[in-house]
């Protein structure tokens, strides 16, 4: 092994503040065999776990002398060896991995059409906030390695969400990461491809030339790897070029599912302030919506930062429906109940796309060509749109899929 | 004299000492299966010939009080914990102790506080020779590491009320500092800067101990009402310049917790509850002043505001939730057993709804029925639970004992008990196969709620039977056990000493556990 002696590398969180995360540093030597030095508020319990792992991961990458310290606030195994390997790698040119075991209950593929009403924002290097995460049952939890991290924490990160992406139970949610900026989020996607990551948010886009970038990097480790599967993509547009450029890039691959709009970049791009109402950003909002409806994408709307008013969340949930998003973003695991609340079709709407379906289903099987509810004539798009409504009421369990059994 | 001895395995498989700091207990025989007989304890009589004909028992300082009481080597000290962590008596007492070269002393506290941390250099130098009560914090590490000169006892605020009551604690000398009190000895929690809301943790002390004295600062001419100690039970009264700090008072527990995983639970115990029935007009519930036990009480009142439903009582710890509810007409009474922010002082002022109660009236198992069993619901917290739904609440899995019993082993008599609790803090899984310390026994324990499930108790056929079929996350009791182990690995058992540090009382007086010295 070609290690670098007597150099110091860090990784990891420390701190009153800090859970669920530890600090580790690694001091390579030349002689005096390893030296383990592990304080942790589990020792009593977990002790000798931590030692072990930590002796098997300095076997694995072949290194016989160091200095290594752990301060443990009770770290998760998939925190502890991220944090151990995260050291390793800045001292030691290596191109093998410590993985843990992909569990199973993470070897799923999501759907191209899901509902993605809300997506949970982690940041990528703080752990605590991962584990309890699939809990609050988002439809996807986003482990973000772009704005959440800071520049400096940007390469240890990497190893807490590829063994975030392993380890982690989501509980069904669909299990996206956003990587940085393209061309700088091509190497993230080294840490993500491999580990059956469900989706890719490729932030600040403005240009179908990073989607190609990030597919042709996608395609080149699945093929080195020999993986096969789906891995969507969901590009951010969060300047005025991108908005302008909003349709091109929906369309200009067919792993797209959806794209967002970030709106505290676009605003600053504008020129503009974010404000509640939203008035400034009703045109890129709009523009998007249309952007993705003319792709056949979904479009999602941008989050909703004060967690606290959960009025204002609603009320904008509201608009955001009403301007023809299919979600939006959440930083917050109580914001999930209002979004999906709120996306999903009231009452007053499932009641009246209940009699379209039905007048529908009756006027097919009498092989009448034209739909008509009392004496009104109803229109193709009109019996699409309200079955599109039905459909998503059985799946949010607002509805019974055996409703026409009741229906008079 | 030995710190404890003759050492039997009890009804729960727990190896006790029957012989502890030179007297006899009992060890734990099971549920209602300790049937004590005789009579009460009773206190001396005494003879108005000997008080001051016109009431007036105040003395110069809390120094000349303890030693018109007698203060000497190897006496019972009493005081109470209504001011919590702005306690200033207590250590008062143990310096003047000190002072006067008093060896020995029992300090017998309803709680500790970590204000009270001082109190370790006099453990050390033998001033105090143990504490019976609670040990919270840094007092409950002392402890822990085998440092305490006697064993200690640990009992529940019923519990204490009991050992008073029958006499297995002689009280020496009760302090009672008062945030209002007139020179007979009357006083009250209500009124003063000081101001705690109610005594009752005081109350059994000023009936059953010898000496009782009064410490106040805010000294009303006779009488001060309303009189919740009764200055016919009272020797001195002190007046001091403070009595308690007003901000460390107030809990600082009380708020609604901003953890959306917390939230979750408390969601999930609320919705648990209602589907199962318990959520009706009329009922009665108990909830903790944790944030997760406050989150459940919101949860409870919403549930009968849209409902038009009004519950018969709260059994508190009250706080301003409580308040707010007893004051839209959500509930009938709040029946408090301590105050814990200055809504539910300024409550038990004004509103004839909210009632003091006492350990006797509350919990005191050796009594003619208690509150604790009428109630319809109860949540409670705990470090751990094992398989057999035993419950700890006084030391953590790595075998530190870092809190007190208070009203939670009382409480375990209501009609369901419910511990909602994370299924792992950090990495430590709350559900073992054995609890280090058992706390209550698990036949009186009957749901556990978690982020990641809900288990039902089997002996509770009548709540498994009313959520089958339930969306809400129903589990064993091991599936819950495993789910955390498969999170966060399997814990080893701490190594602990064999020896003794402390023993924890169960409700009726006997021993239900020991506590053994971190290594």
């Amino acid at each position: 092994m070609n290690a670098a002696s007597n150099k110091i590398a860090t990784a990891g969180n420390k701190g009153d503040r800090v859970r669920s995360d530890c600090f580790v540093t690694l001091e390579m030597k030349n002689k005096g065999g390893l030296i383990i030095d592990i304080k942790s508020k589990v020792k009593v319990m977990f002790g000798k776990a931590i030692k072990d792992l930590t002796v098997d991961i300095l076997n694995f990458f072949e290194i016989k002398n160091a200095n290594i310290s752990i301060e443990d606030a009770g770290a998760l195994p998939f925190v502890l060896a991220a944090r151990i390997e995260a050291t390793i790698r800045q001292l030691v040119k290596t191109d093998k991995e410590y993985l843990l075991e992909l569990i199973p209950e993470n070897q799923y593929q999501t759907k191209r059409d899901i509902f993605r009403f809300s997506r949970l924002y982690l940041p990528g290097n703080t752990p605590s906030l991962m584990i309890n995460a699939g809990i609050h049952k988002p439809n996807g939890i986003i482990l973000d390695l772009e704005d959440a991290v800071a520049p400096d924490k940007k390469f240890e990160a990497s190893f807490v969400v590829r063994n975030a992406l392993r380890q982690v139970d989501y509980y069904g949610a669909e299990r996206m990461v956003r990587i940085n900026q393209v061309p700088q989020g091509l190497i993230d996607l080294e840490f993500l491809v491999p580990h059956n990551v469900n989706l890719i948010l490729v932030p600040k886009c403005e240009d179908k030339a990073q989607i190609v970038a990030v597919n042709k990097r996608i395609e080149s480790i699945k093929k080195k790897k020999g993986i096969s599967g789906n891995i969507w993509l969901m590009p951010i547009i969060e300047s005025t070029l991108g908005v302008i450029k909003a349709y091109d890039i929906a369309s200009s691959a067919d792993n797209i599912v959806a794209i967002a709009i970030g709106l505290e970049d676009y605003t600053a791009d504008l020129g503009t302030q974010r404000t509640k109402e939203g008035s400034e950003s009703f045109f890129a909002r709009s523009m998007v919506v249309n952007a993705a409806r003319a792709a056949g994408v979904q479009p999602i709307d941008s989050v909703f930062s004060d967690i606290s008013d959960m009025e204002a969340l609603k009320q904008n949930v509201l608009v955001s429906k009403s301007l023809g998003f299919d979600g939006m973003g959440c930083i917050h695991p109580r914001q999930i109940e209002v979004i999906h609340k709120n996306f999903a079709p009231q009452e007053a709407e499932i009641e009246k796309a209940k009699k379209i379906v039905n007048a529908f289903i009756i006027a097919t099987e009498k092989g009448l060509g034209v739909v008509s509810l009392g004496s009104k004539m109803i229109d193709p798009p009109v019996v699409k749109r309200a079955q599109k409504s039905v459909n998503l009421a059985i799946s949010l369990g607002i509805l019974n899929k055996n409703w026409r059994e009741e229906f008079k | 004299m030995k710190k404890y001895d003759k050492l039997v395995t009890n009804a729960v498989g727990r190896e006790v000492p029957t012989i502890i700091n030179g007297e006899e207990h009992i060890p734990f025989k099971g549920v209602g299966k300790h049937i004590p007989t005789g009579r009460k304890h009773a206190p001396r009589i005494a003879s108005c010939a000997n008080y001051p004909s016109d009431g007036n028992k105040t003395v110069v300082s809390l120094k000349e009080a303890l030693i018109k009481s007698g203060l000497k080597d190897g006496m019972t000290i009493s005081t109470h914990h209504h001011f919590r962590n702005g306690d200033l008596i207590a250590n008062q007492i143990f310096d003047l102790a000190h002072e006067l070269g008093v060896k020995n002393l029992r300090w017998y506290p309803s709680a500790s506080f970590p204000c009270q941390e001082k109190l370790i250099e006099y453990l050390e130098d033998g001033t105090i020779n143990r504490i019976e009560g609670s040990m919270n914090g840094p007092l409950g590490r002392f402890t822990s590491e085998g440092k305490m000169k006697g064993t200690a006892i640990l009992r529940s605020h019923g519990g204490r009320y009991q050992a008073v009551q029958d006499g297995e604690v002689q009280i020496d000398i009760a302090v009672i500092a008062a945030p209002s009190a007139d020179p007979f000895g009357n006083a009250n929690g209500e009124d003063g800067p000081a101001a705690c809301g109610l005594l009752g943790f005081a109350l059994g002390d000023s009936q059953y101990a010898d000496k009782v004295i009064i410490v106040t600062d805010n000294l009303v001419p006779f009488p001060c009402i309303p009189w919740q100690i009764h200055g016919n039970y009272v020797d001195y009264v002190v007046v001091v310049e403070q009595v308690g700090i007003p901000e460390k008072i107030i809990s600082g527990t009380t708020r609604i917790t901003k953890s959306p995983d917390r939230l979750l639970i408390a969601e999930l115990t609320s919705k648990f509850c209602d589907e199962a029935g318990i959520i009706k007009d009329g009922f009665s519930y108990q909830a903790g002043a944790g944030g997760t036990a406050l989150s459940i009480g919101i949860y409870f009142s919403e549930i009968l505001r849209n409902r038009g439903w009004k519950a018969r009582f709260i059994r508190a710890g009250s706080n301003k939730y409580p308040v707010e509810m007893l004051e839209e007409g959500l509930v009938d009474y709040i029946l408090d057993g301590q105050t814990f922010d200055l809504d539910g002082v300024r409550s038990m002022r004004e509103n004839s709804g909210h009632v003091n109660t006492s350990p006797f009236t509350s919990y005191n198992y050796h009594g003619k029925g208690n509150f604790a069993g009428m109630v319809d619901v109860v949540i409670l917290g705990a470090t751990e639970v094992d398989v057999n739904f035993n419950a700890n609440v006084v030391t953590h899995s790595d075998g530190l004992m870092l809190h007190g019993v208070g009203g939670w082993q009382n409480c375990l008599f209501s009609k369901c008990t419910i511990l909602p609790i994370p299924l792992f803090r950090d990495r430590i899984p709350v559900i073992k196969d054995e609890v280090t310390t058992i706390c209550g026994p698990g036949e009186l324990i009957d749901v556990i709620a978690t982020e990641r499930g809900i288990a039902i108790n089997p002996r509770r056929k009548d709540l498994i039977e009313k959520l089958k079929g339930s969306n809400l996350p129903i589990k064993t009791i091991e599936e819950l056990k495993e789910e955390a182990e498969k999170i966060c690995g399997i814990p080893e058992k701490p190594q602990l000493s064999d020896e003794i540090v402390a023993v924890i009382k169960w409700v009726d007086g006997t021993v239900i556990d020991s506590v053994r010295k971190v290594l």
